[in-house]
């Protein structure tokens, strides 16, 4: 059986319309992307869509309340939600190195959350 | 006290976002031997600091990178070149003689000399007052941007039950965000027909999470006097005018605003610089000198981007011609004007010379299918699809460029002719 499926590129800003044609389950031609970036994209979209996570953990003592973190990699698109709220339920102490990481095996998924900047602690303590 | 601070710099940057940053570090690689920072924020990076998604970098560092990891990487080159920061600092003024009056928060009130001066203060976001939404005046009705840095680095929620007026990109980043931190957000509602974001912002942001985004419609009312309660959602005709018959109410607490960005030219108005009515940010030479010599303008203070790699390459050029100004390295003035043509909304610079390789931005006035951008009659490019929500990035060889010499250019985009 042929299908077609219709994606849209997010690996860069150009959003590329990608056209994926599926012959019994299995890609036979994807077009519409302008790069290499699109063909990885839309295989691995058709295959497991995965998503990189970026969000927020509590941090204490540092210039800002928040530490923004993010997985190490793109995690399944099925575990979005679990990936963040574990990452909520966590408290780090200040000072932090940008790339730390925060968390080895997030939600089961095998990733590793890092921290995304440096975060110094604050001098109003 | 940290090293006190020199009264004469050969390059002084107003603004430590991305722009500020890569202008620094292009002042430095030119030869700057005195540069200084000023941002009014307790630490450079400007806006990437709130930006925690990825999605920055890949034209710059050739990798995907976050806000924050961008905004230390080159925070780090630009310390470890000698350059100064100031932080927690305001310019509140510069003479046309490039005298800055400062206060600041370690040093209380300054004066400061700069041989060049670079603007990079970068934009802000458009509030309801622009747009004049009807309705109470209650809590709850923020920008995008706000509540980005609110949720990010404060650990704020702006409330529980979220609409979002206006698809740019902020407001899509705002819509995933919110979700991810628990919220409802009960839909998009955009006055064209046609996203203003990233169509891959629409796609990862909204799509992935079931979030409609209702184009055509505009928010026309806002309901609640305490607090944003409702708000009534009305479809927008061809004028762009809600059509109340067909109008219906959606329950909320909190009603975001991503409907665009304005540079933020305060200190050029003061200035008298020659602006220019299309990119709201000031007119700028071939090497980003505005109508004052020894000024310059570079980011989202020149022209609203958006992508980040864009703002630092074109700031990294503005930082190495201030600094080749400050050591006395004069260039043959511009002597090709650059016009906007047909749909056309805006273009930067504002002149070209033909001794250099020129790279251009662009936006067009709406979107358009199969068209060929033409620039004069020796450069012709055919694009699939051109929105306003995508600025386009040329290059022009001196070859082409020598053909226009004492002359006006203008650029045009064409729905390509059916044969």
């Amino acid at each position: 059986m042929l299908e077609k499926k219709h994606l849209t590129c997010i690996g860069c800003p150009m959003g590329c319309p990608l056209e994926l044609v599926i012959v019994d389950g299995k890609i036979r031609e994807i077009t519409g992307n302008e790069c290499k970036r699109g063909e990885d994209y839309a295989r691995q979209e058709y295959i497991d869509p995965r998503r990189m996570i970026s969000t927020t953990v509590s941090c204490n003592a540092g210039l800002w309340l928040r530490l923004p973190v993010k997985t190490a990699e793109a995690v399944p698109k099925d575990k979005v939600m679990a990936v963040v709220e574990t990452l909520h339920t966590i408290e780090i102490e200040a000072p932090v190195q940008m790339g730390q990481v925060i968390l080895n095996d997030v939600a089961e998924t095998g990733i590793a959350a890092i921290a995304t900047r440096s975060m110094p602690r604050s001098v109003n303590l | 006290m940290k090293n006190p601070l020199k009264k004469k710099y050969d390059v002084v940057i107003v603004g430590g976002g991305p722009a500020g940053l890569a202008a620094a570090l292009g002042a430095h690689e030119a030869g700057a031997e005195h540069i200084l920072v000023i941002d009014r924020e307790i630490e450079a990076g400007g806006i990437l600091n709130q930006c925690i998604h990825s999605g920055f970098g890949l034209h710059y560092f050739k990798e995907e990178l976050t806000g924050p990891e961008y905004a230390e990487r080159f925070i780090f080159s630009v310390l470890s070149g000698n350059v100064e920061i100031l932080t927690d600092s305001y310019v509140l003024d510069i003479s046309p003689d490039l005298h800055l009056e400062v206060i600041s928060g370690e040093y209380g009130y300054l004066h400061l000399q700069g041989e060049a001066v670079v603007l990079a203060m970068g934009c802000r976001e458009r509030t309801r007052g622009a747009i004049r939404t009807p309705g109470f005046r209650p809590a709850g009705v923020m920008t995008a941007g706000l509540a980005q840095k609110m949720v990010n680095m404060k650990g704020l929620l702006p409330g529980r039950r979220i609409a979002i007026l206006g698809s740019g990109d902020i407001g899509l980043i705002m819509a995933r965000r919110l979700i991810l931190e628990g919220c409802d957000v009960v839909g998009v509602y955009e006055l064209m027909p046609y996203s203003n974001g990233l169509t891959r912002n629409v796609v990862q942001c909204l799509n992935d999470f079931d979030i409609p985004l209702h184009l055509s419609t505009t928010v026309a009312f806002i309901h609640g006097r305490d607090r944003v309660e409702r708000l009534t959602i009305a479809p927008v005709n061809d004028q762009l005018i809600p059509d109340s018959s067909h109008s219906w109410d959606v329950d909320c607490d909190t009603l975001l605003l991503s409907i665009g960005l304005i540079p933020e030219n305060e200190l050029s108005t003061k200035l008298r610089l020659r602006m220019d009515p299309a990119t709201g940010g000031p007119q700028v030479t071939s090497t980003l000198e505005t109508s004052l010599p020894g000024v310059f303008a570079c980011g989202n203070v020149l022209h609203v981007h958006d992508i980040v790699d864009f703002v630092s390459e074109e700031s990294h050029r503005a930082g190495r011609f201030a600094a080749d100004l400050a050591n006395g390295l004069r260039r043959p003035c511009d002597n090709i004007s650059l016009q906007p043509g047909e749909n056309i909304a805006s273009c930067v610079p504002h002149s070209l010379s033909p001794d250099r390789e020129q790279i251009i931005y662009l936006r067009v006035k709406q979107p358009i299918k199969n068209c060929t951008l033409t620039i004069g009659h020796r450069y012709e490019k055919y694009f699939r699809v051109l929105t306003p929500s995508e600025m386009i990035r040329l290059t022009l060889t001196p070859e082409i460029l020598d053909h226009y010499f004492g002359d006006n250019l203008t650029i045009d985009v064409r729905p390509r002719e059916v044969i």
